[in-house]
């Protein structure tokens, strides 16, 4: 479904990508990992061509992504739905009119319609209460549940999340690990989560990615992460106290 | 022999970046004037009455002090000189044709591009740097059209309707200062104001006007979208929209007097 070929990004002469390969299959949860300035955001920009490989190739369902024309990239946009690390709501619109701004834009549906479709989503989100809220009047995880509610308000194959629990206390950052969860196994959404939060991507992902200095440092299911024999993914694990025993013992007897 | 290249090094690097700035700020600009036909569709037409109101009505209040008060100053430093000759009565004249041809555009692009500009570049540098922008472009919504769009057409439309309005006021500013402190008469001011002002300055003065909504617009969107760094940033390209509209202004207004009237 998304697939990266030996894709390199430099800023500057440092390569925040460095000849990275990897695919995300339909259907899956694929988490990226990593420390601060590895590169995560940066790909999961390249995915949606906010930003564009010095070399290298990135393809959905095929299509080379970074070679598209205008037309052809916004075919490919309508499949992706992103939740972005400040939610990115545009702050002079209530949180329904920042909902329906995709149904308004890209379809020519009755506004009752729109309507229906926009609490449908709030609902599934549990913000029916607060459609006529603005952005500042709520709190960063309504936030968060308000831009995602965007996000798949055009009923998108792919949702991005660029740290979606970023920022928001441990109860809320479950509350939205489980709504990542059940975008799966309820709406069939392929996923990429971008965060640093691995009790998070243990928790959510059916593959995790490490990326560090440029490079793809591990690539695997969590079992297998939580195994890995690497360095740098062993001291990541353990600097978030994450070890083979106590919570996560079970995990790493799969 | 290094200090020499370091330099040239330098001074070529600024050249290719303000080259990529005008560049952007060009295509920007193009693709708003091309949506510009859908400045009142559907889609679009509330952001545009919004800028519309924004631009026109919320700055009516600046506008009226200033340009009261330049027509005041105008006729009260022209019409000292013009009493030391007896020739006062013209004082009408004077206001009239530096207010139509020159000030009533040039104040009115300062104090636009000083409270709507600034506020264009703050709002859409904070949208850059918290990735509303970026939201819009992965939803395929044209920022061109969404935002500077209707903000052309607010400015372009509106820089001509409050220049007619500064160059009302400030004639009468000039009115309240030749009657009250001049000894001169309302209907001899009048008079002699619609003498000499063409029509010919008005349209130039309209035109000018026009030329100043674009360059405003085309500024403040372009700095808005470059913002980086937070809120530094933000409070950097603000600063700078107002600085480059200023000297763009400045440089434009001097180029088209020098078209019309040399």
């Amino acid at each position: 479904m998304i697939r990266f070929d030996k894709v390199t990004k430099a800023f500057g002469r440092k390569p925040v990508l460095d000849q990275v390969s990897f695919n995300v299959g339909e259907g899956e949860t694929f988490v990226i990992v990593g420390l601060s300035g590895a590169g995560k955001s940066v790909t999961l920009k390249h995915m949606i061509r906010l930003m564009l490989p010095d070399s290298g190739t990135i393809s959905i369902d095929g299509e080379a992504i970074n070679l598209l024309n205008q037309r052809a990239l916004r075919e490919v946009r309508s499949k992706f739905g992103v939740l972005f690390q400040s939610s990115a709501l545009l702050q002079w619109m209530t949180v329904r009119d920042n909902v329906a701004l995709p149904l308004r834009e890209h379809t020519k549906l009755p506004e009752e319609e729109i309507i229906r479709r926009v609490n449908e989503k709030l609902e599934l989100l549990s913000l029916s209460e607060d459609g006529d809220k603005f952005p500042s009047d709520i709190s960063g995880g309504m936030q968060k549940r308000a831009g995602l509610a965007r996000a798949i308000i055009m009923d998108p194959k792919i949702v991005l999340y660029d740290e979606p629990t970023s920022g928001l206390d441990p109860v809320t950052s479950r509350r939205i690990d489980a709504l990542i969860v059940n975008m799966r196994e309820h709406l069939g959404i392929t996923s990429v989560v971008v965060t640093h939060d691995l009790h998070s991507a243990l928790a959510i992902g059916s593959r995790i990615m490490m990326l560090h200095e440029g490079h793809i440092v591990e690539n695997a299911t969590p079992a297998e992460f939580i195994k890995s024999k690497n360095e740098t993914v062993q001291s990541f694990l353990e600097s978030q106290y994450i070890t083979k025993k106590g919570k996560w013992e079970e995990l790493s007897h799969e | 022999m290094q200090y020499p290249v370091r330099s040239a090094e330098r001074v070529g690097g600024q050249i290719i970046l303000l080259l990529h700035h005008t560049g952007h700020a060009m295509f920007m600009l193009m693709e708003a004037c091309w949506f510009v036909q859908f400045a009142f569709g559907k889609r679009s037409r509330h952001e545009t009455m919004t800028q519309l109101f924004v631009t026109g009505i919320k700055s009516l209040a600046v506008i009226s002090v200033v340009a009261l008060f330049t027509g005041m100053i105008l006729a009260l430093q022209t019409g000292l000189e013009l009493q030391r000759y007896g020739q006062e009565v013209y004082i009408g004249s004077a206001v009239s044709v530096s207010m139509i041809r020159e000030m009533g555009p040039f104040m009115t692009g300062l104090i636009i591009a000083a409270s709507v500009g600034s506020a264009i570049a703050a709002q859409l540098g904070t949208m850059t740097v918290s990735e509303e922008i970026a939201a819009l472009e992965v939803m395929s919504i044209n920022p061109n059209r969404f935002l500077v769009m209707p903000r052309l057409v607010a400015l372009t439309l509106m820089m001509p309707v409050l220049t007619v309005y500064t160059n009302i006021l400030g004639i009468l500013g000039g009115a309240i200062v030749g009657t009250t402190q001049l000894g001169v008469s309302v209907t001899s001011y009048m008079d002699n104001a619609m003498q000499f002002a063409t029509n010919k300055d008005l349209y130039v003065g309209l035109f000018k006007a026009f030329i100043f909504g674009i360059i405003i617009t085309t500024v403040a969107c372009h700095q808005g979208f470059m913002t980086t760094e937070g809120a530094v940033g933000v409070g950097k390209a603000t600063r700078r929209a107002v600085i480059i509209s200023f000297l763009v202004i400045l440089v434009v207004g001097y180029m088209v007097t020098r078209i019309f009237y040399l």
